[in-house]
Parts: structure tokens; sequence; C-alpha cells
């Protein structure tokens, strides 16, 4: 790849001097303080007291979600856990003998699934990588807890926090789609 | 079965017709025949010459050790052959010089290509194969959108998902949409084929691969194809299970999710296993695993192909026997006369009380089960006290593929390093006699259970000494004065000799419990300080030692085992 070389413009007497420069900097000193000082209207916030209202698409903490009828989306696939940069995510599988999935279709369920918040980062490629957009990124930024332990979130509580998440249902689908196909004869439109 | 599935490494075999074929426009030569899965030469195929070329042909129905079916279309590749003269019998040359190539086309529609089957065509002088070609590229877009019609696309609750073909070549060849709008044909899923197998058909892809192995592999005509179309479904025969030793080798088989283990469902994906050469305990016939592990805990063994000894399969029931290495009855820390202690507490005390041994009272019990420098160890302690030596007989049945009548994996060994003789466990009723006589007055014993063999509680409490190493607690261990945990085959290195008098060496594929140690480690301890011969600290060292003193181990060297192992005459 070639180079290229810019020259850099020589600054002149009158820049030199930084006076330009000083002057640009107070003028913005000079809105603060008018806005501040002289209209009364604050910059900062008095934290915890006040909250600060989230942006959109702001990347909190990550929760498991449910669906419309209140079921667990999650099918313990791993692949959150096999993607997350700092290994906060953990899922214990169903196993053969495990309970099935909330959803009749879905055959599995994570048995246990733990966020430790102490290590995640909120980058949010769980909820990127996740097939069944069972994981989403929320608006939580400030957890505290009393010990380690407690920070380890578990299935239950992740559950709860994450709350209701529509979506298209397609293990619903699927069952409904094959109950169709078993009346027989096939129907002829 | 049909075929021997060992085949022993021979001499040489003479040289082989080769003929000359080109891939993607680059000239190899192949030999013009191929053993097939029973071992007899057929021509070689399509498939064969492209991998001598070292391209893959995807596909799914065929398997290197099965009959060739040819149904699931996927290795369609586009090919050319000479231009014949039909006067002179001869090949047309080009104005160039260069040999006229007819492309393959459709018979009705010249301008079309048309593939052929890799797996199942021959090669011919001359022939051009073009894996490479935009059309084959298409013949296997085209294959695979069709296989993927009713594939219900539950990957994040399939099993197979990660080492899945239908994923691998979706990713090479496949396409994001699929042409067919027509809702999916729905078949059964989770259906109870056996007592260790699980049938999804929806995501089957009728490669038939399952059957010709329970068929022409295991022996047992289970499975079929019933109903028509789109309805197709592998089955078992009617009122019947799928239900041999043999039936886990169908899991590994199945391209696609179709069969899974009763055993792993569900357990863990197969991206977090850690794989691990290894070698099945189960018996003598030593076949070749692969130890699927996760942090510290074993999830499924598979075999490795190794066509000297098991060929690609394992039966089910050392498949399924690795439970008991993780297990809670494991021993976890050294005993002396019951109470816990540490290794450097007993090894000391073990050679000082060993020191005082006469000549002739000592008597070492070893197992088949320990690695083959373990044995070699523990004669050099027998040589030492002139002790009488011998190992525990294990035998059950055999079956005429793969399971062989001595149920422990290193009888050679035993005989091998002189740990038992001719057969195993001849020397067990002198013992006897010599306990019930008190001329023998101290016993080590090496992973077996003496109470078990015959050797009653009340016999043993007559010992003045009784080492006893073992993996898990016995009948034995409450009464050894010495106990010293040891480790499964999964936490160590080593090798075993198997009943044809391979050597092969296995490796570790997860930490020992508690305070645990590999049996070798602490018995070239032992050694070095009972007999002040130089003890080895690593396992290279000790086999490479070991194989310059007993001579059907010579030339023999850690690094030379590769991965399959090395056949000596026993």
């Amino acid at each position: 790849m070639s180079t290229k070389i810019v020259d850099r413009k020589p600054l002149s007497f009158f820049e030199n001097s930084y006076l330009p420069t000083l002057v640009s900097g107070l003028k913005v000193t000079w809105k603060h303080f008018k806005k501040s000082a002289i209209q009364g209207k604050p910059l900062t916030m008095e934290y915890p007291e006040q909250k600060w209202v989230v942006p959109q698409g702001y990347r909190g903490a990550p929760y498991l979600v449910k669906d419309q009828d209140n079921n667990t989306k999650c099918v313990s696939c791993q692949l959150c856990e096999f993607v997350c940069p700092p290994k906060a995510i953990r899922i214990t599988p169903p196993g053969p003998n495990g309970a099935p999935a909330d959803r009749k279709n879905a055959e599995k369920s994570p048995a246990e699934f733990e966020i430790n918040m102490l290590r995640c980062i909120f980058c949010g490629l769980c909820q990127e990588v996740c097939p069944e957009e069972a994981i989403f990124l929320q608006k939580d930024y400030s957890l505290t807890g009393e010990s380690r332990e407690e920070m380890v979130y578990g299935k239950a509580r992740l559950l709860q926090l994450g709350g209701i998440h529509g979506g298209i249902q397609k293990w619903k689908h699927k069952l409904e789609e094959a109950k169709e196909q078993e009346v027989f004869p096939v129907h002829a439109e | 079965m049909s075929a021997p599935v060992t085949v022993e490494s021979k001499p040489a075999p003479p040289p082989v017709e080769k003929i000359k074929v080109k891939v993607d426009g680059r000239e190899v030569e192949v030999p013009k025949t191929t053993p097939d899965w029973l071992g007899k030469p057929q021509p070689t195929t399509m498939l064969q010459a492209c991998a001598h070329a070292g391209v893959d042909v995807p596909h799914y129905c065929y398997h290197h050790k099965l009959p060739v079916a040819g149904n699931c279309r996927m290795c369609l590749v586009e090919f050319g052959t000479p231009v014949i003269d039909p006067a002179t019998k001869k090949p047309v040359i080009n104005e160039d010089g260069s040999t006229k190539i007819a492309r393959s086309v459709l018979p009705y529609e010249p301008g079309t290509p048309r593939g052929a089957i890799a797996c199942a065509t021959p090669i011919s002088p001359g022939m051009e194969l073009y894996p490479g070609s935009p059309a084959t590229a298409q013949m296997r877009e085209a294959v695979l959108e069709s296989l993927l019609i009713n594939h219900p696309l539950d990957c994040p609750i399939c099993d197979q998902a990660g080492e899945c073909k239908l994923q691998e070549y979706s990713v090479q060849h496949g396409q994001s949409a699929s042409s067919f709008v027509e809702a999916k044909v729905h078949k059964p899923k989770s259906v109870d084929l056996g007592p260790r197998i699980v049938l999804d058909d929806e995501r089957c892809i009728l490669c038939t691969r399952c059957i010709r192995f329970t068929k022409d592999i295991a022996n047992d005509d289970a499975l079929g194809i019933i109903n028509r179309g789109s309805y197709n479904t592998i089955a078992a025969a009617p009122g019947r299970q799928f239900d041999n030793n043999y039936t886990l080798n169908t899991v590994d088989l199945c391209p696609v999710g179709a069969l899974t283990s009763k055993d792993f469902r569900f357990k863990m994906r197969v991206w977090f296993l850690k794989e691990t050469k290894s070698i099945c305990p189960g018996c003598a016939t030593g076949c070749n695993i692969v130890i699927g592990s996760r942090e510290n805990s074993i999830y499924r063994l598979e075999p490795r192909e190794n066509d000297a000894v098991n060929g690609p399969w394992m039966c089910d029931t050392g498949r399924l026997d690795y439970k008991w290495v993780g297990a809670s009855d494991r021993l976890r820390e050294v005993r002396i006369a019951g109470k816990p202690s540490t290794w450097a507490t007993a090894l000391r005390e073990i050679s000082v009380r060993l020191g005082g041994v006469k000549p002739g009272s000592l008597a070492i019990i070893g197992s088949a089960r320990l690695t083959t420098e373990e044995l070699y160890l523990l004669k050099q302690l027998g040589r030492k006290f002139e002790a009488i030596t011998d190992v525990v007989e294990h035998s059950g049945e055999a079956d005429r593929l793969l399971v062989h009548a001595e149920k422990a994996p290193n009888y050679a060994g035993a005989r091998l390093t002189g740990m038992a003789f001719t057969e195993a466990g001849i020397n067990l009723p002198q013992i006897r006699a010599g306990i019930e006589s008190g001329a023998i007055k101290s016993v080590i014993a090496f992973g077996e259970d003496l109470v078990s063999t015959g050797l009653s509680v009340e016999l043993l409490s007559k010992l003045s000494l009784l080492i006893v190493s073992d993996v898990v607690s016995t009948a034995t261990t409450p009464l050894a004065h010495y106990l010293l945990p040891g480790c499964a085959y999964a936490e160590k290195r080593g090798t075993f000799i198997n009943a044809k008098g391979r050597v092969q060496k296995f490796m570790k594929a997860v930490e020992a419990p508690g305070d645990a140690r590999p049996e070798w480690e602490f018995l070239h301890e032992l050694v070095h300080q009972v007999t002040g011969s130089n003890g080895y600290s690593t396992i290279e060292g000790l086999f490479n030692s070991m194989a310059k003193e007993l001579p059907p181990l010579s030339g023999l060297e850690w690094s030379r085992l590769g991965d399959t192992g090395v056949t000596i005459t026993l």
C-alpha cells in the first residue's frame, strides 16, 4: 500500500500566539457557566436520587426472556456460553433425564443458566448469537451485591428480571403444522 | 460378520497398475484398483481419485467401510472422457496435440452438463474430473436444497450440531433461502428406536448408512425404510428393538442428527469437548478411542479409526463404560492402617518395611488393567524380593466382531513383562497356599480386589504387610496396611498391548481425584528407593528403558508408537 504524505500547514504568527484557541475554549466555558449559574439549569445529576434516562439501544445487563405464552425461550444450545468473551455464562444442559421444555415441541431447555455479572462486559454477543431470541441486553446498568455468589444470577432470577419478549414462536408453529398434517387424507385445496 | 474388521499389516503388496486421470486440470496417477469395504480390490472410483489429488468431494451416503449405496447424490461431479475414433479405436487428437475430451452432458439436452456420482463411478484412463467446475457447484447446491426440503433446521436442539455434515456442506454449498414455499412434511420426532438410540425422522436424509451398517457389519438386519416418497422413514423391523452390541456406531455414522445416543442426549454441545486419544480398557481387543471431556468430566467415548485393531467401530459396552472414572466411590487419599496420610510418609514407610522382607515371602498380584510400564515396575520389585507374581484373570463372552474373551486390556503386557505366565491366574492357588502355610507374609496388590479372587478376609488379615493400590474402594481396600489411590486409564499415560501384540499408547484426558497419582509414578519412586536402580520420572523415558530390556519390544521408542501403535511378535 502506498503512503500519502500530507504536508502540515505552518501556523501563522497570530495562531502561534495561542490567542484564538484560548478564546474559543473560553467561549465553551462561558456557555456552560451561563446555562448553569445564570439560567439555573444544572449540568450534573444527583445520582443515585436522580436516575439517568437510558437511551434506546443501550447495552445493559443481559437477562433471559419468556415468550408471550410465558414459556422459557432458551433451548440450552450453549452458543452464548461459547461466544461469551469473558466466560461469564455457564449453562447446565438438561441431559437425557432432564425436565422437558415448557414448550412441548422444543424438547430441550437449560437445567441451570448462570451469568456471572462480575465477569459480564455487556458486549451483547450473547444476544447477537442467540438463535431463539431468548437473551437480551436490557437497561440495567447498576448491579450491586454483597458477595460474589450473589452476583452470579441464576436461571430463575434472570427470567424474572428479563420479563416477556414476544416473537414468532417457531416451535409452536411447527407443532401446529405437524398436527394439521396428521389429518388424513390431506385436504386438497 | 461377513468381513474381517482387522487387517494385519503385511509385507508390501505387489505394485498395482496405475492409471492417469486429470482432476481439475491437474494430472494425477492413481491405482487402477482400491480395496472396497471388504478389502477386495475394486476399480478406483472418481471420489477416490479426487482424494488422491487432495480434493474432497462432499458426500453423505458413501462410507469407506460400508457397501456403496449411491443414493444421496451429494457427490455428483462433472467429468469428461477422451473421444475415441470409432474407425481406428484410438483417441482423437486436437490440433494443438492434446487429447479431445467430451464433457458429460444430458443425452436429451446436449448443452447441459451431467454429473456422475463420484462414489460409485469407476475412473478410466485419460478421464478428466471437474470437482471444482461451476456445473459441479450448481449440482451440489441443487442436491443440498433438495435434501433440506423437509429438514426441520432445529440445530439449536440437535445433538449433532457442530459435527453435522448438513451444517458443514450448507456453509460450503448451501443457499440461505429455499425455493420451496410449501409446508415441510412433519415426521415423528424423538422415536425410541432401541435401548440406546433415539431417532428423529424429520432430520433423516435417508442415506441408509445405519441400515447398511447393521445389516452388513453388525449382522443384525434390524433397520429399514418404511412409507413412501416424502413420508419415507427409518424404522426398526416390526415388533423389534434396534438392540445389538454395536448400535451406537450408527450414531457416529449418521451424517445428520437423526440417530442420536440416549446416553449423550442433551448432555453437552460437541464443540466444548476436548478430544483425547486413548485406548478402550474393556477387553483385550484394545479399540482405539477418543475421549470427549470438558473440565475434568468425561462426556462420551467415540471410536478412533485403526485398521489394524478396530476399524472405525467399537462396541456399545465399551463405549458406555466410562462413568466409573468420575464416580464418587473413587479412592482419593493415601491411607496407612485406615488413617489418612501422605504419599511421602507412606512411600518412605513402605520402602523401610519392604527392606525387612525375606526373599520368597512376598507375593505381588497385579492387574491386566495396569499399563505395561506399571507391570514392568512391579516385576522389578518382584525380582528384587524373589516374589511370586501373577495377574488376576477376567474372562467373559467374546463375539466375532470386536469383543474379546479376556476382559482386561493388557494381558499380553502382563505376560511380556513376566508378571503373568502363559495363563493369567495360575499362580493364585500357590499364593493362597503360601499365605495359609505362613510362607508368604507380605502381599502387594495392584488394581485387583483380592477378596473376590478367593483370598478370604481371614486369610488376608494373617499377613504382616498388605499394600493395596486401586482406583475404587473394594472389599480388600479396608484391610490394606498401606492404601495407595491410583488412576483410571483416562487420568494417566501409558501403553497397553492387545491380544494381537499391538503396542498402543494412550493419553491423559482428565485429572485424577484427590491425592490419587498414576501408579507408574509412585511405583518408580518405590523401585528407586528399594532397588536403587534408576527411576525414570517421565513415561517416555520409562517406556524407552523398558523397551531396551524386554526383547519383544526391542527397537521401540515411545515416539515411534504414533497414534495407532506398532505390532510386535509375542
